[in-house]
């Protein structure tokens, strides 16, 4: 049977990590597919898992009583889904929301948490590429929040 | 500096008097968004057309309010008209939003370096514009799909405020469905029916299939956004001399006379407004200029 190692190697994400942690992050992986519309997991919920989006458009939205569902931003074809699965108390802080139809690949947070306190090499490994998407995704906030094409006078 | 990039900045200073504004009469308005519009100019002097290179821009001048600096936004190869493109945000701009055909404004130009066009040919290109930082892109991409197979893939990455801030889209969707440019859009806050991206145009850097050993990117918009973009195409290991920005400054005079646009050692008007990366990087840095 054909597993979902080939497409795990290649991803940027896991590039050049060793072949017995892939085996490893294969073991707790699953294809996914959501239509357009379906919310993935919702502010609140338990976080135990995390996606790398293979196709379509996913928006992080939060949802306001006055404004309704604002989108943050949105992730697509090779971006990673989540992070609350690997920090306590594992719950998502936003909606995420398929806005097209939407195939991932989803990797089960539980199983990747209890292989990161067993193996601490593969641990460290995970939150290094795990922090390097939070720099980005914080990085690119800021810039967000500095609203550069307002007006000024 | 290339060569063409100095070439550029030889022919920028225009012939005749630099300082004296040409007569150019407003043909048409088109309004692009809530507060940016296009206004379509003809000289009034039939026997002088005006030409001009992607990334120049002229001083256009407001009879009895004032002057200001403001890119072409036209196409290069079609001298009969001049397209300039604004945001109602001054005193100046804002009067000049309020202008119709028939009106008559001053021209001084064409100044500046243009974008390196010829450099580009053979490479791929990635264009980054923010906010009103497409208008001055746009003459580059006439000519690019003019000469569309001299150049290898071609890569617009848009980023605007809100969606209803997005210029020229019904023009972007004949690029990439009509010149096979390939046109990312995102806007930095969304707005009900928005289903397009949602984050600063940074984001979109990733998405550019290009070969990073050969490409050449330009990059127009806030500073920030410009550092920032600068950054990521360099990891996407894209070589600083062909990263060039187009710079701002409080342009006065146009010809580097009256140094009101001084940029460390460089004069924007004159030396700019496009630059390699690599000349300015530092200075990009320094908070006292």
């Amino acid at each position: 049977m054909e597993t979902l190692e080939p497409i795990i190697t290649s991803h940027p994400f896991f590039k050049d990590l060793d072949k017995k942690y892939i085996t490893l992050v294969t073991g707790c992986a699953s294809n996914v597919r959501f239509d357009g519309g379906k919310f993935i997991f919702r502010e609140g919920e338990e976080a135990h898992q995390f996606y790398l989006i293979r196709q379509g458009k996913v928006a992080i939205e939060i949802f306001t009583p006055d404004r309704g569902h604002i989108v943050i931003e949105t992730l697509d074809e090779g971006n990673i889904l989540g992070w609350s699965w690997l920090i306590p108390p594992y719950q998502w802080h936003f909606d995420a929301r398929a806005l097209e139809a939407t195939r991932a690949i989803a990797l089960d947070g539980k199983c990747l948490r209890k292989k990161c306190e067993e193996d601490h090499d593969f641990g460290y490994e995970f939150l290094k590429r795990f922090a390097h998407i939070m720099e980005q995704r914080l990085a690119a906030s800021r810039i967000q929040l500095l609203d550069l094409y307002d007006v000024r006078t | 500096m290339t060569f063409e990039h100095e070439v550029a900045t030889k022919v920028a200073v225009p012939d005749g008097l630099p300082m004296a504004p040409r007569p150019f009469v407003i043909r048409r308005t088109r309004r692009e968004t809530y507060d940016t519009f296009t206004l379509e100019l003809e000289s009034t002097i039939k026997t002088k057309p005006f030409s001009f290179a992607p990334g120049q821009f002229n001083m256009v001048y407001v009879f009895g309010v004032g002057e200001v600096p403001i890119s072409i936004s036209g196409d290069p190869d079609n001298m009969d008209k001049l397209l300039h493109t604004a945001r109602a945000v001054g005193t100046v701009t804002k009067r000049m939003s309020a202008l119709g055909k028939g009106d008559v404004l001053g021209i001084r130009g064409p100044f500046g370096a243009a974008w390196p066009l010829a450099e580009a040919k053979g490479k791929d290109v990635v264009i980054v514009a923010g906010g009103i930082g497409l208008p001055p892109l746009r003459p580059s991409i006439y000519s690019i799909m003019r000469n569309r197979g001299e150049y290898g893939r071609v890569c617009l990455l848009y980023g605007a405020r809100t969606p209803s801030d997005i210029l020229f889209p019904r023009e972007m969707e004949t690029w990439r469905k009509k010149h096979g440019i390939d046109v990312f859009i995102t806007v930095d806050r969304s707005m009900k029916g928005w289903k397009g991206n949602v984050g600063v145009v940074t984001t979109l850097i990733p998405k550019a299939t290009i070969d990073p050993l050969n490409t050449l990117a330009m990059i127009v918009g806030p500073e920030v956004m410009m550092r920032f973009s600068a950054l990521e195409l360099l990891k996407r290991g894209i070589d600083p001399a062909t990263i060039y920005v187009s710079m701002e400054r409080n342009m006065k005079c146009g010809i580097g006379l009256c140094g009101h646009c001084q940029f460390g050692p460089h004069f924007i008007c004159k030396d700019g407004p496009v630059f390699p990366y690599n000349r300015i990087k530092e200075l990009l840095m320094k908070r006292e200029i």
